[in-house]
């Protein structure tokens, strides 16, 4: 059993590490700017038709092939800086203090849009580049083939979450945030430029939206109705974390990953309703996330 | 003024068929999200936002399909019973929902959509999966008629549900069931002071939205006879919200107006542009920003009412 588990389980990692990205994105943006960003899952699927075509691009012109590494990143730099500043301060900016219907609506209205955009821009075909996880090859441990890139994103996974908390804690500029996080007015009373922060939470959740889109592409390449999918899949995992909360956004992406593995083993019909029902129970019995905290009660 | 109005439209409404036959199936199914957005209204009223509502409509659709499989073919018992359908499923779902305010209602009911989007797609030997489930023609009160026939019963069946339902969900809305929604929305707090079951509304509530985008899941499923999961992803329930704000959520005949107005733009559209989605989510932002009232709101202002 545990022969056929531990490969699932890697799969199931795999692609939990890439959901991640787009929940730590997701949630990093709510607790900064306290919208739930509807459109965050197109921004994964932008990113990863950025990385495909780029990668197609290195590909043909016969540049080396370990390019395409680097290229996987800009590609996420690249509709960051695209998108972030853009978005933020001409869209996201005015619904600041509205009711949660209106943010919801807004950025539904946003998701409309970057869907429409990509489909003229991309096409409605999908494409496949794979050359990074080529390049990478597979491990063999105990006679169980590992793909070396599976193992890749597990690690950057774990990177982008220490990562996030040193950024937050020990530099000025996630002090800044924090500050913004814990009290916007009274940060912005004592001189932060709380405008100038927003733009860099947004974009910052962006990118990593983005990221996983690129990351996802030497496996699973990008397609059309990427972005709806992976939306209520990152909404799941930051929601069954906690909105805002890093660690708990890792914590759930592994828990569903890991209720997906064994959704496959045990009943593979239920694959793609383990992470929903995982939500479901978790959201009834916490509605604020395994790490959130309850507000009190404003009268 | 506005009586007249209502009634310049209802004659439009009836006559449109005639004029020009292809709007027929266009503007039965903008009933059918009529009503399923008018139950995201009843909701929005309350401060509550579903994105999760389309389940309901998918509740009712797939339970007339497996009647319809079951033997049973009778327009009239296969609307009650698909409506049915989704009003106990609104009332057990709501039962747990009501706990839930702000962003927490809007996730869970995402959640529970998604489980049975999942379901529904994935349990092929039950629901067919991805393919979905055919309906053949029902009867019509008995009569056997044939689908351009019954197509055009089913019209003006759901033109006389539009005007039925309406007016008895506006008397609801004008009830004081219906001030103590709005009033959950304005101040719940002081609502349980008074003395008002707060969650018992919001239950009520809740069940009737349910009903109501079950009535639009089996007009739905019965003007296109075939029957997909994607009748309750998360971005059909999306489009619902945005018919009911579109449309305005001020009163009953918005969300209708609402949707009358996107499928027609939508079916003229399509033949001029590809780039639909991106107009209607400009168009969404434009009224929400500038014109928070709605079409809806635009209509009563320019007669001469308070919007």
């Amino acid at each position: 059993m545990l022969d056929t588990l531990i490969p699932l389980a890697v799969d199931g990692l795999a692609s939990a590490a890439l959901i991640f990205f787009v929940a730590v994105g997701l949630t990093l943006v709510f607790s900064v700017l306290r919208v739930l960003n509807v459109a965050h899952g197109s921004f994964y699927s932008i990113g990863a038709y950025v990385a495909a075509s780029i990668g197609l691009w290195i590909a043909g012109a016969g540049l080396n092939p370990w390019l395409s590494f680097p290229a996987l990143i800009l590609s996420a730099a690249i509709v960051a800086a695209l998108f972030g500043p853009l978005v933020e301060s001409c869209l996201m900016r005015w619904t600041y203090g509205k009711s949660e219907a209106i943010q919801i609506l807004v950025t539904f209205g946003l998701f409309l849009i970057l869907e429409d955009l990509q489909r003229i821009v991309f096409g409605v075909s999908s494409l496949a580049e794979d050359t990074p996880m080529q390049l990478l090859g597979s491990t063999r441990i105990g006679g169980v083939v590992y793909l070396n890139y599976q193992l890749l994103l597990i690690a950057l996974a774990a990177l982008v979450v220490i990562g996030l908390r040193v950024l937050l804690t020990k530099t000025r500029t996630g002090r800044l945030v924090t500050a913004v996080v814990a009290d916007r007015e009274m940060a912005q009373s004592i001189g932060i430029n709380t405008n100038r922060v927003f733009i860099l939470s947004f974009s910052l959740g962006v990118f990593l939206a983005a990221l996983g889109g690129a990351l996802a592409t030497p496996t699973a390449g990008a397609a059309p109705g990427l972005g709806a999918e992976t939306m209520v899949l990152a909404f799941a995992v930051a929601a069954i974390g906690g909105l805002g909360q890093i660690e708990g956004a890792a914590l759930a992406a592994i828990i569903v990953g890991l209720a997906r593995v064994l959704a496959i083993y045990f009943a593979p019909e239920l694959d793609a309703v383990a992470p929903y029902i995982v939500m479901l129970v978790v959201l009834l019995i916490r509605p604020y996330g395994l790490f959130g905290q309850a507000a009190t009660r404003r009268i | 003024m506005r009586a007249a109005l209502f009634l310049i439209a209802l004659v439009v409404l009836a006559l449109a068929p005639v004029a020009a036959p292809w709007l027929q199936f266009v503007l039965t199914l903008a009933i059918a999200k009529g009503f399923a957005a008018l139950g995201v209204a009843v909701l929005l009223r309350g401060g509550l936002i579903s994105i999760g509502h389309a389940m309901f409509y998918a509740v009712s659709a797939y339970a007339i399909a497996f009647l319809a499989r079951a033997g049973v073919n009778e327009f009239v018992l296969l609307l009650l019973l698909g409506t049915l359908a989704s009003t106990v499923a609104g009332l057990v779902v709501g039962a747990f929902m009501v706990r839930y305010r702000a962003i927490f209602f809007a996730m869970l009911n995402l959640a529970m959509s998604m489980v049975l989007y999942a379901l529904i797609s994935k349990l092929y030997g039950i629901t067919g999966g991805t393919d979905g489930m055919r309906l053949a023609v029902p009867s019509f009160f008995g009569v056997t008629l044939d689908k351009a026939r019954f197509d055009t019963a089913l019209y003006y069946a759901g033109i006389v549900l539009m005007v039925g339902v309406g007016y008895g969900v506006q008397r609801y809305l004008a009830s004081p069931l219906g001030h103590a929604l709005s009033a959950v929305h304005t101040n719940e707090l002081r609502l349980e002071y008074l003395g008002v079951p707060v969650r018992i509304v919001l239950l009520i509530a809740y069940t009737i939205s349910a009903a109501l985008a079950g009535i639009g899941g089996a007009i739905a499923a019965m003007a296109i006879g075939h029957i997909l999961p994607e009748f309750a992803f998360w971005t059909a329930s999306g489009h619902l919200v945005l018919v009911a704000v579109l449309g305005g959520i001020g009163g009953v005949a918005g969300p209708f107006i609402g949707s009358l107005f996107l499928e027609v733009l939508h079916t003229v559209a399509v033949g001029v542009t590809d780039a639909w989605n991106l107009i209607i989510g400009v168009a969404l932002i434009g009224v929400i920003f500038f014109l928070p009232s709605g079409l809806y709101g635009l209509i009563r202002r320019r007669s001469g009412e308070p919007a």
